[in-house]
């Protein structure tokens, strides 16, 4: 009787070169994974050390603009962060104003009401929404929303104003309002629909006292993440803001406005190639700010919508 | 025992049969549903105003100029200007991303999906990349500024094109990364054991059976994380596109891109004594950036669905 050929665990590892290759490789793909690390570390890393050469040129006490009319000059030295602030702030609101209703409606027409066909039809126009660029919504607020819209039924002092720019952001927001609430809905479990309509309760009370309530935290967080991308649109606050990156402080949302997206980029784009000195080392301080608001509203928000999914 | 006691009072009858026979409007069901129904045809009649008054200025534009639209320099006639600095600046932010920011992107992805354990740190990549997700394009200009223009500056010669493909590189990044986690995700366990089984390395299992099944699922994010990369303008502006005066288009010079000359023609007065405005020209760039953005998402709605056919035939 012939001895069995016994194999020894060197046979079953294979040949050295594929074991090579294949060692290489996992580093390969385990660098790329940490590079998200070390882009998270830049971006800290640059906002503070800019922000700290910020606060070293102008002390946080002047950030509080105390002149008669307090307002954002970067070019004077003035930097009165409740300019900018409020800019954000009212912005954002009537970003919201317009992106709830027509967002959330159209995500529990979507999720609720439609037809298979009607969705089919429906959801590629909301995602061509959701791709148009924010530079052409900003050009859209500015020549179409402000002289037409908002000018001849306010008729405020100026034609570019924050009321204006607000309702271009909240246009932008609508598909992300829309898509992250229709998510929610539709997690909804359709046992719960058919018990509602089992002990006899019509469409409209199953979906007000069933689907909305049971979708309640993603609908939260649907809301959060909006005015997180609503506080960090740039492109139309600065286009249709109605300033050329500085003001006075404004708290009607007829008056013309800063936010701090418009703010910044004023200060990287309005220097004329000079990178020195406050008001351009502003906009690491800025930057600072608005990410440390994005990243939290978005930590929340992310909170949220991990509820949904543990709860079904 | 009868089950239907037979002495139930008429006037209890009558309610029952009143209950279920009665046509009772239900108003607040009504209002519901045609609130909803006017919420989604605001919204698309929005999204109708938004092309017709772009389209509408953009036409005496085509109608004039014609292709020279598209060969034209920036500069400060609106009736001679063209587009060709930002078609060039966003072809070359294009390329950057297909070359650097898909493949680190789909690499990363691999490595969360097919490699890595559930470790802390695995786990803190995971959410760390979901973070990323969610930065202001612009704070990605900040970074560009600083990393790209600043240190990066021997390689990237300063404010150029290869500084600025760099920085929307890394700004989609996370988001390829996500979508293709997420097509790798839906691929079946058991093909992956099938390769493992006759002995196939994680490499091998991973380039010959996984990334094929989750190809046109990679495919379609990459595709429209492109499209949201063109129409990027806030991160540009940071690093110092240019709005003004471009005499030459190179990779190591000046540069703009296709929104940064929307951006810019959007707040510029009208030349006097010119037939078209800057109004219309920007109209115009708006247009030819538009059906670029719809081009990419429609190849990605395509590609989707010829995946979710597949996937249901087979």
């Amino acid at each position: 009787m012939s001895a069995l050929p016994s194999l020894t665990i060197a046979d079953l590892q294979g040949d050295r070169k594929r074991r090579n290759k294949e060692a290489r490789m996992k580093v390969v793909f385990r660098i790329a994974a940490m590079l998200s690390i070390v882009i998270s570390a830049l971006i800290v890393f640059t906002l503070v050390r800019g922000a700290i050469d910020f606060l070293r040129l102008v002390p946080i006490g002047d950030l509080i603009d105390s002149a008669k009319v307090p307002g954002w000059f970067p070019r004077r030295e003035r930097f009165d962060l409740p300019t900018v602030l409020l800019g954000s702030v009212i912005m954002g609101s009537i970003a919201m104003v317009v992106a709830v209703p027509f967002g959330l409606g159209t995500a529990i027409f979507l999720s609720e009401y439609a037809s298979p066909r009607t969705r089919k039809v429906l959801k590629p126009v909301i995602e061509v929404l959701a791709g148009m660029p924010s530079v052409v919504v900003g050009y859209f607020a500015l020549k179409f929303i402000a002289p037409d819209i908002v000018q001849p039924i306010f008729s405020p002092d100026k034609v570019q104003n924050m009321l204006a720019a607000g309702m271009g952001i909240g246009i932008l927001i609508i598909p992300i309002m829309a898509s992250v609430s229709e998510d929610a809905l539709s997690a909804v479990p359709s046992s719960l629909r058919e018990a509602s309509y089992g002990v006899g309760a019509r469409k409209s009370s199953t979906v007000a006292k069933v689907v909305l309530p049971a979708a309640v935290s993603g609908i939260v967080a649907a809301f959060i993440i909006a005015v997180s991308r609503a506080i960090g649109e740039t492109m139309v606050a600065t286009m249709a803001g109605g300033l050329d990156g500085s003001g006075a402080r404004a708290t009607s949302p007829l008056d013309p406005g800063l936010s701090i997206t418009a703010a910044l980029t004023n200060a990287a784009g309005g220097t004329d190639g000079v990178n020195s000195g406050a008001p351009y080392q502003v906009l690491f301080f800025l930057g600072l700010l608005l990410f440390a608001l994005t990243m939290i509203l978005n930590l929340i928000g992310d909170r949220f919508v991990r509820r949904v999914r543990q709860k079904y | 025992m009868a089950l239907v006691s037979p002495t139930v009072r008429s006037s209890t009858q009558e309610q029952v049969r009143q209950g279920l026979t009665r046509r009772d409007r239900n108003v607040a069901g009504l209002v519901l549903q045609v609130l909803l129904l006017l919420a989604v045809l605001t919204t698309l009649l929005i999204l109708f105003t938004l092309v017709i008054r772009l389209v509408t200025p953009a036409v005496p534009v085509f109608r004039e100029r014609g292709f020279g639209f598209l060969t034209g320099t920036i500069g400060s006639d609106p009736d001679k200007v063209g587009i060709w600095p930002g078609l060039y600046g966003s072809f070359f932010i294009g390329l950057g991303i297909v070359l650097i920011g898909i493949p680190l992107g789909i690499a990363a992805a691999i490595y969360l999906e097919e490699y890595a354990h559930d470790s802390r740190l695995n786990r803190f990549i995971v959410v760390n990349i979901r973070n990323l997700a969610g930065v202001p394009a612009v704070i990605y200009g900040v970074l560009g500024l600083t990393i790209f223009v600043g240190w990066l500056d021997p390689i990237t010669q300063g404010k150029t094109v290869i500084a600025a493909a760099l920085t929307l590189a890394v700004l989609v990044l996370p988001i390829i990364i996500i979508t293709a986690s997420e097509a790798i995700r839906a691929v079946p366990q058991g093909l992956r054991d099938a390769g493992y089984g006759v002995g196939a390395s994680r490499w091998e299992v991973t380039r010959d059976h996984v990334l094929p099944y989750a190809a046109p699922g990679i495919l379609t994010g990459t595709v429209l994380s492109l499209a949201r990369a063109l129409g990027e303008a806030a991160p540009l502006i940071l690093i110092g596109a240019i709005t003004g005066l471009l005499p030459r288009t190179s990779l190591d010079g000046a540069f703009t891109a296709l929104p940064m000359t929307i951006y810019s023609w959007s707040s510029k007065a009208d030349v006097p004594g010119s037939v078209l405005g800057f109004e219309n020209v920007a109209a115009a760039a708006g247009v030819v950036l538009l059906l670029l953005v719809l081009f990419f998402n429609i190849i990605a709605v395509v590609l989707r669905n010829k995946y979710e056919k597949k996937r249901t035939g087979t």
